[in-house]
């Protein structure tokens, strides 16, 4: 849900004037650590004006690809250019300093200045212009971000979202020819979150600049992308669509990052064209799932990844469902965590996790051994490469 | 008590401690934030006077001021005379036995500074200068402060580098310690007391505002997280 923006600050999201077309080159190799040892971010890729979702999990190089974009950290060698200009380029010596790449990179923990009110922080960065002209330019923005009444608090005496904010203002006030958002959303609860989407979709719409932003949280990715990187000790696994990223047959690391609970190896046994699905048996078991087509031959393996949360169960055999797999099984175990009950049903051989409220657990008077019925939808099952 | 040792220590020690606020900010920039190999032999170099006997560098100052060296000799080509035994020559060899109380929390509260602070102001498009002026030193205040105190502080006691390069002259180079070192000599106990005194009440003084102050900051500390929110 966006909230509305008032007029006047709708006008001070447009007026800027910065139509050049940049696209952002990236081709650089660095060594980097994290706990789990030494590696070598290694990517190659273009980012056009609009949304580029970083996608990974924590150390695999994401904030590493960010600092070097940005001029705070040097890659060990290759070209990082803007519009056809290189910030750097070992090749050529080249190696443009931070503070004069006008790249914008709001890290997650913001680091706003704390001796300065949060006018003066957006101000900050506006440098070369008059004291007139900061002033009108630093209050749009505030304006455009809906906190222009916090213009003379100081950073410890505002909320987090409102931190947030002023530190994207900052960021953005700039006019930055391509923008580094390392996870400034985690922070924030979802409305705040979707909020400040807005506000950032609104901006982007009128500036057309490379903004590249890192999560690991898979929702932001489907809220967010038009592109999608897949980063995964320090190499690009995957790329493109959010909805082909993360949902056509792709590596495994991508499905447990978006959070598959049930992870398959499967088996190809028949592909029905006619009606875009196929059949897959799973594991060594007999259970066999009708799943959506994909370029694959019959006996090649797959991994199928289902949500625990796709799944339903019943417990007498479903009639008049469109569901297009109906597994008759028995439940294992009930477990609760928090406020969801985690069921594990053995179909055969086969065990499925699947998330219920405890109203249904109760109503169904669901306990280990009850018979019962996994209902997965064909369009639940997420193909992966192996 | 003689009040005009008194009032020439004051006015050398707050010479002093001016003079290490423009010096020592420059050299603890470059502690701070070089990167060069060999920079703990420049920082032991500056730490020195806080461990060398003050004859010792009292010493080598005089030598240095005389008419020998280089500097002496160019000194008096200059102005007709000698730096030594003269009021110039205790402010020089003052601003060396009190380097390391300027240099060393100017260093300590720059380096406090988040480093995030110094990505995002670079970011911003500030040069490393630029964000020191506009970020590091705003943020140091407290370590400045500390910095003067001590620095003023630690003149106004000196005792073994101002007897050997400014001698004794009433005046010129009397400073209040050597008074108070004239008066026992003349057996004169109760002066000396009441001079003694001064400078131990002064001292602490300037030693409880530099510790009220690390410990409560300056009057406004606009980014203390305080216990109304």
């Amino acid at each position: 849900m966006a909230v509305k923006t008032a007029p006047a600050s709708q006008a001070a999201l447009q007026t800027s004037t910065q139509p050049i077309s940049s696209e952002l080159e990236v081709r650089i190799r660095k060594r980097f650590a994290n706990p789990e040892g030494s590696f070598n971010l290694n990517v190659h890729f273009r980012a056009l004006a609009g949304f580029t979702i970083v996608f990974g999990a924590s150390g695999a190089g994401k904030t590493t690809l960010l600092d070097c974009i940005s001029g705070l950290a040097n890659p060990d060698d290759g070209r990082i250019a803007i519009g056809g200009e290189d910030l750097y380029d070992s090749e050529k010596k080249r190696n443009l300093a931070a503070w004069k790449r006008r790249i914008g990179y709001v890290h997650q923990d913001l680091a706003l200045f704390p001796h300065l009110t949060a006018e003066q922080n957006v101000a900050y960065g506006l440098r070369a212009l008059s004291a007139a002209e900061r002033r009108t330019r630093s209050r749009e923005m505030l304006a455009a971000f809906r906190i222009e009444h916090l213009r003379d608090r100081r950073p410890a005496q505002i909320s987090g979202g409102e931190r947030q904010r002023v530190a994207l203002a900052r960021a953005l006030v700039t006019e930055p020819r391509a923008l580094l958002l390392d996870e400034p959303l985690a922070a924030l609860d979802r409305p705040t979150k979707s909020s400040l989407v807005g506000d950032l979709r609104r901006w982007n719409q009128h500036h057309r600049v490379p903004i590249l932003f890192v999560t690991h949280n898979g929702e932001e990715v489907f809220a967010l992308g038009d592109e999608v990187i897949v980063l995964d000790a320090g190499s690009i696994v995957a790329q493109g669509l959010p909805h082909e990223v993360m949902r056509a047959p792709r590596l495994e690391t991508v499905a447990q990052l978006s959070g598959f609970e049930n992870i398959f190896d499967a088996t190809v046994l028949a592909l029905h064209e006619d009606r875009g699905t196929m059949t897959c048996r799973l594991g060594s078991g007999v259970v066999e799932l009708e799943t959506p087509l994909v370029r694959a031959d019959v006996g090649s393996r797959l991994r199928v990844g289902v949500r625990a949360g796709d799944l339903l169960l019943a417990t007498e055999h479903p009639r008049g469902l469109s569901a297009r797999n109906i597994l008759p099984g028995t439940i294992r175990q009930l477990e609760q965590r928090d406020v969801i009950v985690a069921a594990t049903v053995d179909c055969g051989g086969t065990e499925f996790e699947v998330h219920l409220t405890l109203a249904a657990r109760d109503a169904l008077q669901l306990g280990a051994g009850k018979p019962v019925w996994v209902v997965v939808k064909t369009h639940s099952c997420h193909l992966m490469r192996m | 008590m003689n009040w005009e040792a008194f009032w020439l220590t004051v006015r050398l020690a707050a010479i002093v401690s001016t003079l290490l606020i423009a010096i020592g900010i420059p050299i603890a920039y470059w502690v701070t934030y070089s990167r060069w190999r060999w920079k703990f032999l420049v920082e032991a170099a500056v730490a020195l006077p806080i461990v060398l006997p003050p004859t010792v560098l009292g010493f080598y100052v005089l030598v240095a001021l005389g008419s020998r060296s280089p500097l002496g000799r160019w000194w008096e080509s200059l102005t007709g005379h000698t730096l030594a035994f003269t009021f110039e020559g205790l402010v020089i060899g003052s601003l060396l036995y009190s380097l390391p109380f300027a240099v060393q929390p100017f260093a300590a509260s720059f380096g406090a500074v988040d480093s995030k602070l110094l990505r995002a102001s670079a970011s911003l498009g500030h040069s490393p200068v630029q964000t020191f002026l506009r970020i590091v030193l705003p943020l140091s205040k407290t370590g400045l402060v500390t910095g003067f105190a001590l620095s003023f502080a630690h003149t106004l006691g000196e005792f073994g580098v101002v007897l050997m390069v400014g001698g004794n002259i009433p005046g010129v180079t009397r400073t209040i310690s050597i008074d108070i070192y004239d008066q026992v000599q003349t057996a004169n106990y109760s002066s000396a007391n009441q001079t003694a005194l001064l400078l131990l009440i002064i001292s602490f003084i300037v030693l409880s505002v530099v510790f009220g102050l690390n410990r409560y900051g300056l009057n406004r500390r606009p980014w203390a997280v305080g216990p109304w929110r």
